[in-house]
């Protein structure tokens, strides 16, 4: 054991003298996450300020024909502009997300007491429209419904006649469940940061050591295999854990810079969140290490583990992708899956939800069993002759 | 006293090692002589336990390799064919780190190292970081190393091995310095004149395996040549691989 802590000592000394290393696990790997994360939740929530709050604009064409119509639409927050030539050709190039066509028939339609047309013209493959589209449908319809009261009303009638059904929706999404990409994205940025922190590490240590030929003087010392791998391993979780930790605080830093209340989001990256996060990690960060020894074992050069790992970087995106193609309902097995467990309980942790003792049990039992597999099979390898034959 | 019985190794198909055996004395350099490719190297990296032989034995002061490779690590310092340094550490760490994996307490390392800094002359290295040494310099740190928990039996790997005239005449007296503090040396070289020059004893691989053995007279005696060149040639059947 105090070989391991030897090895430990020298390997961390090491490479806290590598400017690349640190440079690269303790500012680029904590610091990526949190502005990304900040940068772009910073712009999706300003664009959506800006979409519910910014009176429509609508390009009105045949506006004489409907005098009535057109004041109501000034009336319920639509500016209306001036015609345009070719609208259909406006919207493809969208230079407009919609236009109202009002055809001439309409006003004598409206008289004659027939159903009179509006044309609304967009384009749904635009994402970017649906709002403005929808919002503008709501005051068309408004109008409709008002008219149609007035004109029962007229003929002594009650306007329930021509409404037998009246759907009442209530929306139970929260701004923050409306955000799901995002969220999706955050436990990727936070697991991305151990990754990347333990590394260079992992490389240098195995990989590293090895082409540079310390590896087989190394071994000659009265040392078990396994006490050098673990004094290893633990240099390479250390850098890991210290990556994470600066990114989780760099996370608590910037959070209060995201103006996610205006539209009632709640962002938790207090204490709680941080300390749970470093506790829920440390299973993953062990397996994540143990994996990038071993495959820096098996490279035969440093620049072929920095390869291999690299690729190795995007694994952890993969819960982010699955969620965000077809989310799923979280189940408590699922808490048992390294990777997506710690995905899913950062996901309610930033939420506030909270976690339940039995998901962090869970969580942590069947992360650190997996590491331990991991390990023994790191071990197996590291004893292995050909490992310290370079070249 | 490093006694090797009839090791054998063999990678795949190929034979490296095929039956060697032969002994080192305390007091006495012994040296392993033969062309590139004849099974020096893998034979010292299983007299060093890092490789287990298909077959044979190892036995360094009388213990078992095979059973008690700890122990027999403990009593053995070595220069490996890689001797690659830590480049971020300075020469003294390097010594150092080796010292405290031997489990040596602090007073212990920083004695042995200041004896070992002196004899071998790295006064002015000892505390720069070794990125950038010469040859030489990294030779004479990765002896310090091999020899900071003082051994009783020293294996070194081409020792002289791309270092230039100044350097090969002071590693050369530092082996004789080793002899005479009683330890057993044996070293491997595909260079003649060095083996003559220094050993006590010669052994000669080809081709894994042992084909002569014994004194430099006893050998020149052996084939009937007055030249030792020309014994080394004699006996190894080739000029190939070998260097005056």
């Amino acid at each position: 054991m105090k070989a391991a802590w030897v090895v430990f000592l020298k390997e961390v000394m090491e490479n806290l003298r590598d400017r690349r290393t640190v440079t690269n696990a303790l500012l680029m790997a904590p610091l990526l996450g949190p502005l990304l994360f900040v940068g772009l939740t910073s712009i999706v929530i300003s664009k959506e300020l800006e979409k519910s709050e910014q009176a429509l604009s609508v390009p009105v064409i045949g506006a004489e024909h409907a005098p009535n119509l057109v004041a109501f639409l000034g009336q319920n927050g639509v500016r209306v502009k001036p015609a345009i030539d070719n609208p259909e050709a406006a919207i493809i190039a969208q230079d407009v997300d919609m236009v109202l066509r009002i055809p001439a028939g309409y006003g004598e339609a409206w008289s004659a007491g027939r159903t009179a047309q509006v044309e609304l013209l967009f384009d749904s493959s635009q994402r970017e429209s649906g709002t403005p589209v929808a919002r503008l449908r709501g005051v068309l319809s408004r109008y409709a419904s008002q008219n149609s009261t007035m004109r029962l009303l007229a003929r002594g009638l009650a306007p329930s006649v021509a409404m037998p059904l009246a759907v009442a929706e209530r929306d139970q999404s929260t701004p923050q469940s409306r955000s799901g990409l995002l969220f999706a994205m955050l436990p990727y940025f936070l697991i991305l940061s151990s990754f990347m922190g333990g590394m260079y590490l992992a490389i240098d240590t195995t990989a590293g050591e090895r082409e540079r030929q310390s590896l087989e003087p190394l071994f000659a010392n009265p040392v078990t295999r396994s006490a050098i791998l673990t004094g290893k391993l633990a240099a390479t979780c250390t850098f890991a854990m210290a990556s994470l930790a600066l990114s989780v605080i760099a996370f608590g830093l910037a959070g209060p810079l995201i103006p996610s209340g205006k539209i009632g989001m709640v962002l938790d990256f207090g204490p709680t969140f941080a300390v749970t996060v470093l506790v829920m990690m440390l299973p993953l960060v062990l397996l994540a290490s143990c994996l990038q020894t071993l495959i820096a074992a098996f490279a035969k050069s440093y620049r072929e583990a920095q390869t291999y790992l690299s690729v190795l970087l995007l694994i952890p995106a993969l819960p982010s992708m699955m969620l965000v193609v077809s989310p799923i309902k979280a189940k408590l097995w699922m808490y048992a899956v390294p990777l997506l467990s710690q995905h899913l309980a950062i996901t309610r942790l930033v939420r506030a939800e909270g976690i339940e003792p039995a998901q962090l049990g869970l969580c942590l039992a069947s992360g650190f069993v997996v590491a331990l597999v991991a390990w023994a099979v790191t071990a197996r390898v590291y004893r292995s002759e050909r490992l310290a034959i370079s070249g | 006293m490093i006694e090797v019985t009839d090791l054998h190794k063999a990678f795949g198909s190929v034979k490296a090692v095929d039956g060697v055996t032969f002994a080192a004395r305390d007091g006495e350099i012994t040296g392993l002589l033969g062309p590139n490719g004849a099974g020096k190297t893998t034979t010292l990296r299983m007299l060093y336990t890092l490789m287990t032989p298909d077959r044979g034995a190892v036995r360094v002061d009388g213990i078992d390799a095979a059973t008690h490779a700890h122990e027999v690590r403990r009593r053995l310092g070595v220069l490996p064919d890689s001797r690659g340094l830590y480049k971020r550490l300075t020469a003294r760490e390097n010594v150092e780190y080796f010292a405290r994996l031997h489990g040596i307490d602090e007073g212990t390392i920083k004695a042995r190292c200041d004896a070992l800094i002196d004899a071998l002359d790295m006064g002015d290295i000892a505390q720069r970081a070794t990125e950038g040494f010469s040859q030489g310099q990294r030779v004479k740190t990765a002896i310090a190393r091999a020899l900071v928990h003082d051994p009783r039996n020293v294996i070194l790997d081409e020792p002289t091995n791309g270092l230039d005239v100044m350097a090969t005449r002071a590693m050369r007296k530092f082996l004789l310095r080793l002899r005479g503090e009683g330890r057993c040396v044996l070293f491997s070289s595909h260079i003649m004149q060095e083996v003559a020059a220094l050993c006590d004893r010669i052994v000669v691989i080809a081709k894994g395996r042992v084909v002569a053995e014994g004194t430099a007279d006893e050998l020149r005696a052996q084939t009937g040549e007055s030249n030792l060149e020309d014994a080394f040639v004699r006996i190894i059947g080739s000029e190939e691989g070998l260097a005056a």
